[in-house]
């Protein structure tokens, strides 16, 4: 298996950044360790072993936590491909999410299977009608996409709120009114894998997006040309690139994918989550950046990258049982993310490292030789 | 008209966090490093500051509790450590961004990430109040009713030197240093020489990696003090966040152009329209809209985005903002 993977990655280059990424994930949790230990050295190492191992009790949980993640990463990591920032997913994800919710509730004349691929396809346009106005203020008015981004979460939460206090409200349970049958993910026999029957067809819709973003990246010329925009705005002008559309596209495809983030996590039945008009934005939204960073923008990394974050986080919540808060899991993403920003520095030690290897084999080959 | 001198106060309370944060940007940007961690440093000082008040007051007792001039020096040494939690938070961000030549975002968002986990954690785990994220604290003793003498100018004295909290001077105090320094000192020279042409400023003997780690760690100073002020003045309790005001100090620092006098007048924008739209209702003509207060709040946020349409096609920023120094690349 382990060779299968090393035989993979073939390119030392690629090789190299894998391990000091796994060296940043190690550091990472090293860390949350010893805060914990700071904190509770009686319960620390058990919580510990819990972080770890917790994800094996329920794989169908990890999978559904994982689900809007691969989106947002996804979103965020599409964006960042192409030399964009975009900060707005929790922004995206909402307005998509109110969406689906409206066509759920409201548009209820269609027919089960037309209606909520209906509801998930509005939600992808919202997203993307969301995404694509800072991308358009970028390309034409060169305003900062990480500020326009932030102001356009700002403005969805707001409209979200109101949304569902004023069109969408379920007095009896202060939230959101649960979209109907018909607009709900359908389970398409993933509830007889998952026992408790949490993962439906949105994380089928996870992989499928995985595998499209993959071939526009690495297969078109559309793909090949949004990374060069991102790799250099200029030169890919001066080359024939239409930059500005480039621009616009690449956050209306970013928009899109985090707005289907929420479609998957809200089309679901009354016992699933709902919208509320707390005003808080969601988190999801924002890790997708973690999730993005630590997959390095792959698509295919950016799916392990979130099955590990939702690993660590249902080990998190089952940890809730000893002394300690669940936060430690925030802690330990962010001391991952910083220490993979650091990647340079691990980088010298892994080469040194083989080096040291190298010239240790070496020697060791004079000596018997 | 009576409720002008009230809107004026409330804009103060909304501008100053936002003016000191951006002018604390202004110091990492101009040095050459992009500062997008303003959100974290803002919230790990506010933690920070509020956890030494909480202390602080808890230990008062009698006439000192309710003393207006106590409180002042309470406030004080809030700002102090506030300051010095987020200049040493930073650091990681100097060290990442500076010596390790990290993506500048990335580490950014780490610290992002961080700050708000991390106070949480710590809050809960130390109970400040029975498990809970909320740090508490007494604001009340905190407000000057009225400075003496100024106070009782006519009209200026109401509008500027009552219902006013030391910090709103500490604010003003750091722009007028923030600009001598900036434009009147050999460091500001070399600050913003950094973040222009850093290759040029090394060739002329300027220690670049010095320059930036001044300018960033001076970013977190200011974005600490914003952050506990920005706490202090709004809120009576801490609630492991500062509400995407990092963020908006960000867009004050593009829309103000990296420039200390035009972020003043940036951040005096942005407090205004964060009053209009907490306090709408006291605005007569705003008020006979009747729209749903969901509405008022996105005020700030759409005039944001407007204002940078218009503003940001001419960007003056700094031009080696965000670009790794590297020696050997010259």
């Amino acid at each position: 298996m382990l060779a299968k993977i090393l035989n993979y990655i073939n390119t030392s280059e690629k090789r190299i950044n894998i391990i000091s990424l796994f060296l940043a994930i190690v550091t990472g949790l090293l860390f949350g360790l010893v805060i914990m230990i700071i904190v509770s050295p009686r319960d620390s190492f058990p919580a510990f072993l819990t972080i770890l191992t917790g994800g094996f009790r329920d794989i169908g949980r990890v999978l559904e936590i994982a689900t809007p993640l691969i989106f947002t990463g996804l979103s965020v990591g599409f964006a960042f491909k192409t030399g964009l920032f975009n900060i707005g997913a929790p922004g995206q994800l909402m307005i998509g999410a109110i969406s689906a919710i409206y066509i759920g509730v409201r548009v209820t004349f269609l027919p089960a299977p037309i209606h909520w691929i209906v509801a998930v396809l509005c939600a992808g346009l919202a997203g993307a009608l969301w995404g694509a106005i800072p991308g358009i203020l970028k390309a034409y008015r060169n305003v900062n996409e990480v500020v326009a981004t932030i102001m356009m979460n700002y403005i969805s939460l707001y409209f979200v709120s109101y949304a569902v206090e004023y069109q969408l409200y379920d007095l009896k349970n202060a939230r959101s009114l649960t979209v109907a049958k018909s607009a709900q993910l359908p389970y398409l026999g993933l509830d007889k894998i998952f026992t408790p029957n949490t993962v439906n067809f949105g994380f089928i819709l996870a992989i499928i997006a995985i595998v499209i973003i993959y071939i526009i990246l690495e297969k078109t010329t559309f793909g090949f040309e949004l990374k060069a925009v991102g790799f250099n705005q200029h030169s890919s002008k001066y080359a024939g690139v239409n930059d500005k559309k480039g621009i616009i596209m690449a956050m209306l495809i970013s928009g899109l994918l985090s707005g289907l983030a929420g479609a998957a996590i809200y089309l679901t039945d009354s016992f699933g989550r709902h919208l509320e008009t707390t005003e808080i934005l969601i988190a999801e939204g924002f890790n997708g950046i973690p999730v993005a960073l630590i997959g390095f923008s792959n698509p295919i990394g950016i799916f392990f990258s979130a099955i590990f974050i939702g690993f660590i986080e249902l080990g998190g919540f089952y940890m809730q049982r000893y002394d300690l808060a669940p936060e430690i899991i925030d802690i330990i993403i962010a001391s991952i993310i910083y220490f993979s920003a650091l990647l340079i520095l691990f980088r010298g030690i892994i080469i040194r490292l083989l080096k040291h290897n190298r010239f240790k084999h070496k020697k060791r080959e004079e000596e018997d030789g | 008209m009576d409720n002008l001198p009230f809107i004026i106060q409330q804009m103060m309370y909304f501008s100053i966090p936002l003016l000191v944060v951006a002018l604390g940007g202004m110091f990492s940007e101009r040095s050459g490093v992009v500062n997008i961690a303003l959100e974290g440093i803002m919230l790990f000082g506010a933690f920070v500051g509020v956890i030494v008040v909480y202390y602080i007051q808890s230990t008062l007792t009698g006439d000192l509790l309710n003393s207006v001039a106590y409180a002042q020096r309470v406030l004080v040494y809030g700002v102090l450590v506030s300051g010095f939690a987020g200049a040493v938070f930073t650091i990681l961000h100097a060290y990442a961004s500076i010596n390790m030549r990290a993506d500048q975002i990335i580490s950014g968002t780490a610290l992002n990430l961080f700050a708000p986990a991390l106070a949480i954690f710590v809050a809960r785990s130390f109970a400040f109040t029975n498990y809970t994220q909320q740090v508490s604290f007494r604001r009340k003793s905190f407000l000057i009713r009225k400075v003496p003498y100024l106070g009782d100018i006519p009209i200026i004295g109401k509008l500027l030197f009552q219902n006013i909290y030391i910090t709103t001077f500490i604010g003003i105090g750091i722009l007028i240093i923030s600009s001598i320094i900036l434009y009147k000192t050999r460091f500001g020279l070399r600050l913003r020489s950094c973040g222009e042409h850093p290759h040029a400023a090394a060739a002329a003997g300027i220690n670049v990696k010095m320059i930036r780690y001044a300018g960033v760690i001076i970013s977190g100073f200011l974005g600490g003090i914003g952050g506990f002020t920005l706490i202090v003045t709004t809120t009576t309790q801490f609630n492991a966040t500062v509400s995407g005001y990092g963020f908006l100090a960000l867009a004050v620092l593009i829309f103000g152009q990296w420039k200390p006098g035009k972020i003043l007048l940036a951040a005096l924008f942005f407090g205004l329209m964060k009053t209009i739209a907490s306090a709408y209702s006291l605005v007569p003509l705003i008020k006979d809209l009747r729209l749903p207060s969901q509405y008022y709040k996105m005020i700030p946020f759409i005039a944001t985005l407007i204002l940078l349409a218009f503003t940001s096609v001419k960007s003056q920023a700094p031009k080696a903002a965000g670009e790794i120094y590297d020696v050997g690349k010259r």
